[in-house]
């Protein structure tokens, strides 16, 4: 009986010429998804945040709960 | 040469004198020698039955008696000329046991299962009792009240006011989204 003969070289290259393309593709697919499913939604985030954002009210209502110690609430 | 080592390393192990050992140990019980005579000698070749080494150093009989002598014998001819009966026979003199038969399943697992249960078990009553008699008394900050107050301080002090803890609640309405 013959059988054929087994591949005795180039068994690494074979093997990244399949995997590289695929880690590749799907490095890029993690980067993607982490950008658009968790970067931009933070960024939206921060920009709706600081929009219309007062400062001083939020400072006052701050000192109205007593969390400051060296800006007491103004009724005390 | 990984292979090499783990083949001499797999006479070392405690399985193959016990594959052994078990049919010299059963046949020296009944007839009341003591356990020191029965001893695996370690410095002659060994059998085994291991799936990973397939070829022990030895035949698993190598004191034959007549018909296993003339068996083979008739092994050294053309092996054509043998019936099934005696190639099976061939085979359990050089091998105790089969691939199948090494790779039966032993239900061991369900005693190793059992076994991390209950002492699984036994670490809970153990945990309980300290619980109750070791501990010390909780620290005040643990009290429903004092963590309640705590969470108010946190809204009050806006933490993460983006996008945690503080982004939750309602300002206006003094409510969780």
């Amino acid at each position: 009986m013959s059988l054929v003969k087994p591949a005795m070289r180039g068994l690494l290259g074979k093997r990244l010429r399949f995997h590289l393309p695929i880690a590749f593709a799907l490095s890029l697919v993690a980067a993607a998804g982490f950008k658009y499913m968790v970067t931009e939604p933070r960024k939206q985030a921060y920009a709706e945040f600081y929009r219309n954002y007062d400062a001083a009210k939020e400072f006052n209502n701050m000192r109205e709960a007593g969390i400051f110690e060296s800006v007491r609430p103004s009724g005390e | 040469m990984l292979r090499l080592i783990a083949a001499r390393g797999g006479r070392l192990l405690a399985r193959p004198p016990g594959a052994a050992l078990t049919p010299v140990c059963s046949r020296a019980s009944s007839h009341g020698e003591g356990e020191a005579s029965t001893a695996v000698d370690m410095s002659r070749p060994l059998y085994w039955n291991r799936l990973d080494t397939p070829l022990p150093d030895k035949p698993f009989k190598d004191v034959l008696n007549e018909e296993d002598t003339a068996l083979k014998q008739k092994e050294k001819g053309p092996w054509g000329q043998l019936t099934k009966e005696e190639k099976i026979a061939i085979y359990r003199l050089a091998f105790q046991r089969t691939y199948p038969e090494m790779k039966q399943s032993t239900g061991e697992w369900k005693t190793v299962v059992g076994g991390i249960f209950i002492f699984l078990g036994l670490t809970g009553l153990v945990v309980i009792w300290q619980s109750y008699y070791v501990y010390p008394p909780q620290p005040r900050t643990f009290t429903e009240d004092w963590q309640a107050r705590q969470l108010q301080r946190m809204l009050d002090m806006r933490v993460n006011p983006i996008e945690g803890f503080s982004a939750k609640w309602d300002y206006e309405k003094g409510q969780w989204k």
